[in-house]
Parts: C-alpha cells; structure tokens; sequence
C-alpha cells in the first residue's frame, strides 16, 4: 500500500528524466518494504555465499545521476543479520520507550520506530573507517557504528557507564565512526562536510554519511555546506531523512521543494525507498563507491516514517491522521517487509526467523537490565568537571555556582 | 527631506505615549496602567495565571490592539507553539498574523528583522534561546545596531521572545542562560521576567517599545501560577524596563536576582527568617537592560550586604555585572564584599545529581546567604 501522497505521484506515467545524458529511473519511489525479488531456487543452501536479489523499480528517483543497479548480491547470512539489527533497534527504542514512560528517562527523547532501515541499511554497506553524522534521533546509529544497547541505554538513564558517561542524555552519543547525536537542527551537515574534508585530506578511500530530517532540510547551513562540498569535491552523502514530519509541521508545509534529493541543485541526487533496507544498502553502497572515485558529493533522500510522536513529549497525533500512521505500521513496515522476503526467498524459515526474533530480543532485554543496574555518576566536583577540557590540559579550575564550590583540577 | 527631520525618531516617540491603532471602540483608562498596578488592586480581583497565560493574554491582546504586531517562529501557529505559549492564536488571528516558519532561525529571525525595518512590529519566537544562537548576528547586528548606525534614521521595533536559561534534562545544547550575551549589547533592551504580571506587563511593553526587545522567558516558569492583579488583567498594562521590584522588603541583605532565581530566592529568604530572624531583601530586577541601578544602591544603604543569584555561567555574566556596579556605586555603603551565586562552570550536564550541581537552588541560596551574614 503506498501512502497518500505517493499514490498520486505513482499514477503519473513512466518518469522519464527531461535532461539527458542519465538513465532513467523507472517509477516513483514507494515505501513499499517488501518489494525485492529474488529468484528462491537461486538461494544457496550456504550461509555466506553470494547471490542475486532484484530490486523494485520503484526504489529510486534520481537527479543528474543514473540510478544505482537494480541487482545486487547478498548473502543469507548478510540479510539474516539485517533483520536482527532492525529487531535490536526496535526493541532498544521499546525499552526507551518502556523506561521514559517509567519516568526514569529526563528530558527529550527521540524514537526512531519505523525508521530502522535507514540506520542500519546505511550501516551495512559501509566500513567502520567510514564516518556518520547524525542529529538527536541517533540512538539506532549510536548502537549500528559498535555502541552497545547497554551503553546506549545506560545514558538515557543518565548512568557513569552510559556511552557518554551521563553527560550528554538521549539526543548526545558518540563512538568510533559516529559524530553525534546533535542537538541543533542542521548544525551537524557542515560539521559532516568536514569529516569528509579530513577524508579526503588524509587520502582516505572513505566516505561520512551526514544525516538531517526533511525539517532540517531548510536550514542555511545546509546549502552552505552543499556548495563547499560540491567546490571542492569532498567525499560526502548529505542524507535528508525524510520521514514526512518536522515535529508538528508537515514537509509541505516546511519546504518550497519536497524533492529533497533534488535540493543540491547542483550536486546530482538519489531519492531511495528508506523502507527496504535492501535498497537502502544499494544506494549508500553505490554513493561510496561514487564519493571515493572522486566523482563528488551526493544528496540522498530516504523515504521514511517515524510512527512515534516528534519526541516521548508529543502524542503525534493532532498534525496527521491515525488511520496514516496506521497504515504506515501494517503495510510498510521495515521489519515486516524484510522478513516476509527471508520466507519467500527460503532464506530462512519461519523457525530459525522466530529464533533469530527471541535471540534479538533477550540480548536487548538483557542488557537493557544491566543498564538499569548500572550507578549514577557520584555527584562529586571530579565527576561533573572532569572532560570540559582534554584531561591534563584543563585550567587550574572551574568556578563553582559560588566560589567554596570551585573544582581544582 | 523628510528624512532629515528624523521621521523615524518623532514618530516613535509618539508611539510610546499612544499605542498605536488602538480599536475605535475600546475605551481606556486615562491613568496609566502601571500607577493602578503598584499595591492599589484590589484583593477581590485577583486571579491565578499560570506564566504561560499571561503571555498568551499579552500576545493576544496587542495582535488585537495593533495590526502592524504579529508573530512568527517554529511550530506557533498550528501545533499551538512547542510549549503552547500561542495557543489559540492562529484560530483567532489567522494565518496572516500568526505564522509557522521553516526550522531557518537565521533566515526567519532576518525576514523579521526586515519587516521591522518597514515599519511593521514582529513578535520573533525562538522555540528557545539555545537556537536563536543560529540567529545572533541577525538580532545583534541587523536588529540593535541600526538605528545608531543609520543616524536614529531607521528604528526596529522587534520583539525576540522564547524561553532562555536552564530547562530540565535536556543537556548542555538545550540549556544556556544568554542574559549576559543580550545584556551587552547596546541598541538592544532585554528583560527577563519571572512572574505572570512581570511576563504580561514586559512582555506588552517589549511589543510597544521603538527599540529591538528580547525577552527572555524561562520554560520551567511557564506552568507556575501567580495572582495577577486586576489592573495587570486589563488590556493596557505595561510594565516600565528598567525598574525593578522588591519582591520582599529587608534590611539585613540584598538578594538582586531575575527570572527564575527570583522564586528560589524569595523561598531561601523565608527560610532564613522564620530559622534565624533575619530580613534579606528580594529585589527582582525584571530588566537586565536598562538594568536598575538605582534600586539596589537605595537598598544595600539600607542592608550594607549585597548578593546576586543567576543562574548563567559566571565568567562575565550578569553577576559579574551586578558586582562590578555595586562596586562602581554603592561601595561605600558595604560592610563587606558583595558576592554572587551563579550557574557552576560548565556545560549543562545530563545525569540529574551532575545538573543539580550545575545550577542554583533554594539550599544553596540560604545557605550562601547564612554565611554572609555569620548566622
Ligand atoms: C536550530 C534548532 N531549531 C529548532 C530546534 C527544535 N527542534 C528539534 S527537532 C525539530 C524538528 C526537526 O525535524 P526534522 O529535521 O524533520 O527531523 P526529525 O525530527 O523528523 O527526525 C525542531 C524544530 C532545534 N533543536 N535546533
Ligand atoms: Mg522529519
């Protein structure tokens, strides 16, 4: 079922790209997650050896580019280890979830339930000297770059052992490869130009991967960063989010272009089913591959839902319909879509899938209650001023809220 | 030509007097508003209004009064504001006059500032002060700096609004006091209100005045409830910038302190009267530009101790400030060194008991003030 919106732009006809030079796209994208095809008798019985799987001609739209190839190899194990991260994920943000609504979670806290795909289709076609930038909704990315759900959870607890040390909370998490969970809207775009201008300046065959919602979209800063990036060629794939919603304001409310792949202008763009993880891979696989050969930066949209309200604050309801969010969760649900194909394709069965399913699932759960045992950081000066300033080159002392309360390092 | 007479200037001085296009059919006190307010209300018209309605009544009312006001910023129209700070604004002004921007603070902070420019009189909502950081050049340079550098040819008359300072777990992008950064900057007035006539009364008051106004709300205040007097209820209550208020007379030591610190002081006050007899003197200040120096030189004669409670960092703040001035003007009436409790050096951290010690409260106050005094 496609959405509302989409169900317009598919009844157009075939979309053919008016400029030439560049292949053309076959259809509008959908969010259909379950729209890969793979021939079953194909499969091999082994675990990791390659074989083909076609994807939907409705997973791409491309500007100034031709599309990345419909086919792309994989292997069970590859496709089986898809399904459990987007499990993982889910289930991490339920006890996030579980937990804000135990009131043991303060401030905000961004979900990003029905957005699975994009964090770990990304997460699968890169390596780990590759480089993500993300904004607040980054708990996904934080435990796909190598965080561990109990770090991940143990900071939205504000724990010593979080993956900040219960400095920076929900919206604030970083690990090898992974800038942050950033809390300014749009600020982190620029700040991923410069990670791939450090790539490209230490002769890194590597690419950063700089995530903003379709809100964040229309930040200056943004199209600041697009144009240094396309001046001086940088290994880059600005990623715009767009899961239809900049907290209460719709994407057609917020932006004079819903094309958001479209927005570099001058930077060719690819617009990507962010439902199917499948072609999620293919496109971020085909963008590297693109950025490392020096061809330059690229825009990419994931089409995308949250099902969740903005934050744990917003029932998410007064700006769109039940009956859309509903529809999104039954019929495009990344999870559902994938898994469906495992069964089709005799990539697994419905037992080994319900193990897999349990094995997620008791490893999150598992940790999520280590992380609930996990201290508070002591409320000593040592504590709270310790990493204002790299160890060993701080000021003799920070100021205290009087001066009896003065940290001397 | 006319140009050279200062149009710009004249009228704005008249603007002051008479809020402009004022509905034919409202009638008005003659007295102002303000001279009603000062301890001459009637108990029996006293009303609770939590902060965030007055400043919902304040906004409606001068979209009401004056056509040219209207108001922009993230999420204020149909989500009713993130904080529902203009709730029910759109339904009652319209589109025209209440407007949902692009996440684009630098962008739609300018366009404000243009509007103001040409003469309309833009009501800016920041969703908080920690993102009109994206916007600063626009209301430093664009918006306090015209006027003087166009001669006083080109007046703005804006009002940057949205809640400042510390919120609660959101870390240290989302909580940042920017008293001192506004405060300094000549062109701009900045107020800071805590209770629900301060936030009505300077908040009006901003929307009215010739000159860029910032007014720096605090989210943890918008829910709390205060009696508003009858006169602040009505429609032409201002309160004047830079005059503060004794929130609580005394004479043994001067608390000047803002937003909301003032509360937190008021409560450490008490306590230190009912367990040690002692009268410390509560002075809101309301404006931190024009900042109302008078006021505490008039009180520290009286109390000869002054301490000042913000909650910003305190490297160049608005303590630092208020020291340097009672220095500057009332230090011969101090028996000793005036001091300050301020936010602690760094940055806003997550885990409760870290952010707990990062910021001022009432047992600190008290005990700080304790010590003062020898107690
Ligand atoms: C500069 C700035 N302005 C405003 C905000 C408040 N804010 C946080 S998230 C958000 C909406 C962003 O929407 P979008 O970019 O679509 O991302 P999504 O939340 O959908 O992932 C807003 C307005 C902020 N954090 N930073
Ligand atoms: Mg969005």
């Amino acid at each position: 079922m496609l959405s509302r919106t989409l169900r317009t732009s598919r009844a157009a006809p075939l979309r053919v790209l008016s400029r030439g030079g560049y292949g053309v796209t076959k259809r509008a994208v959908t969010t259909d997650a379950a729209s890969a095809h793979a021939d079953k008798d194909a499969v091999p019985e082994e675990d990791d050896k390659p074989f083909q799987v076609h994807l939907s001609d409705e997973s791409f739209e491309t500007y100034e580019l031709d599309p990345p190839p419909y086919t792309m190899e994989t292997t069970k194990k590859e496709l089986k280890q898809m399904y459990y991260d987007m499990v993982s994920v889910r289930r991490m943000e339920m006890a996030a979830d579980r937990l804000y609504k135990e009131k043991k979670i303060r401030g905000f806290c961004h979900l990003s339930t029905g957005q699975e795909a994009v964090a770990v289709g990304i997460e699968h076609s890169l390596t780990k000297e590759d480089d993500i930038i993300t904004a607040y909704r980054c708990h996904g990315f934080a435990l796909m770059r190598g965080g561990t759900v109990k770090s991940i959870i143990g900071e939205l607890l504000g724990r010593r052992e979080g993956i900040a040390y219960g400095k920076g909370g929900s919206m604030h998490m970083f690990a090898k490869g992974f800038y942050g969970g950033n809390g300014i809207v749009g600020a982190q775009v620029p700040v991923g130009a410069g990670l791939a201008f450090a790539h490209q300046y230490n002769g890194n065959k590597n690419t950063t991967v700089a995530l903003y919602g379709d809100g964040a979209s229309n930040q200056g800063q943004v199209f600041e960063a697009f144009n240094m990036a396309k001046l001086w060629n940088l290994p880059i794939l600005f990623g715009c989010e767009n899961n239809k919603y900049g907290m209460g304001t719709a994407a057609n409310r917020s932006s004079a272009l819903t094309d958001y792949y479209k927005r570099g202008q001058y930077i060719p763009g690819l617009k990507v089913n962010g439902m199917d993880v499948l072609a999620v891979k293919a496109a971020v696989a085909y963008g590297k591959a693109h950025t490392v050969a020096g061809l330059g930066p690229l825009v990419l949209e994931y089409v995308t839902y949250r099902y969740g309200g903005h934050s744990m604050s917003d029932p998410g309801t007064t700006y769109r319909t039940r009956e859309e969010i509903q529809r999104m969760r039954s019929t495009q649900d990344p999870i559902a879509g994938l898994k469906q194909k495992l069964l089709e394709w005799n990539v697994t069965t419905e037992e080994e899938l319900k193990g897999i399913d349990q094995e997620a699932r008791k490893a999150v759960d598992g940790e999520v209650a280590e992380a609930e045992k996990m201290e508070f950081p002591e409320a000593t000066g040592k504590v709270l001023y310790e990493d204002i300033y790299v160890r060993g080159s701080e000021p003799q002392f920070m100021r205290g809220r009087t001066p009896d309360e003065n940290y001397y390092y | 030509m006319s140009r050279l007479l200062r149009p710009a200037s004249r009228l704005v001085s008249s603007s002051i007097a008479r809020p402009a296009a004022r509905n034919a059919f409202q009638s008005f006190p003659r007295v102002p508003a303000i001279v009603q307010s000062r301890g001459y209300a009637k108990e029996s018209g006293v009303k609770e209004y939590t902060v965030r309605d007055a400043l919902n009544e304040a906004l409606a009312e001068e979209l009401e009064l004056n056509p040219k006001v209207f108001i922009l910023g993230e999420e204020v129209a149909q989500y009713n504001g993130a904080y529902k700070v203009t709730k029910g604004l759109l339904d009652r002004f319209g589109d025209k006059r209440v407007i949902d921007t692009p996440i684009t603070e630098s962008g739609f902070c300018g366009l404000a500032v243009g509007a103001a420019l040409a003469g309309l009189h833009p009501v800016c909502e920041f969703m908080t002060f920690n993102f009109a950081m994206q916007a600063i050049d626009q209301i430093v340079n664009s918006a306090a700096k015209t006027h003087y550098m166009s001669g006083g040819i080109q007046p703005c008359n804006i009002t940057f609004r949205g809640p400042n300072g510390f919120a609660s777990g959101v870390a240290a992008q989302h909580s940042q006091d920017y008293s001192a950064w506004y405060g300094s900057i000549p062109g701009l007035k900045v107020v800071t209100p805590w209770s629900a006539e301060d936030a009505k009364g300077l908040l009006k008051a901003a929307i009215r005045d010739p000159n860029p106004v910032c007014v720096l709300e605090n989210e943890l205040l918008y829910g709390q409830s205060f009696p508003m007097s009858e006169a602040a209820q009505k429609d032409d209550f201002v309160i004047p910038f830079g005059k503060a208020k004794i929130e609580r007379a005394g004479k043994d030591l001067t608390i000047v302190t803002l937003s909301r610190c003032v509360g937190q002081s008021l409560v450490a006050a008490e306590a230190l009267k009912k367990k040690y007899g002692v009268e410390v003197e509560v002075i809101n200040l309301r404006s931190i530009k024009p900042l109302d120096v008078e006021a505490i030189v008039k009180s520290v004669k009286k109390t000869h101790r002054l301490l000042a409670v913000e909650s910003g960092f305190p490297a160049f703040g608005v303590g630092a400030e208020l020291l340097a001035l009672t220095m500057e003007y009332a230090f011969d009436y101090l028996d000793a060194p005036a001091q300050r409790i301020t936010g602690a050096e760094v940055p806003t951290p997550y885990a409760l008991k870290l952010e707990q010690m990062s910021f001022p409260d009432e047992t600190l106050i008290e005990n700080y003030a304790k010590k003062m005094l020898r107690l």
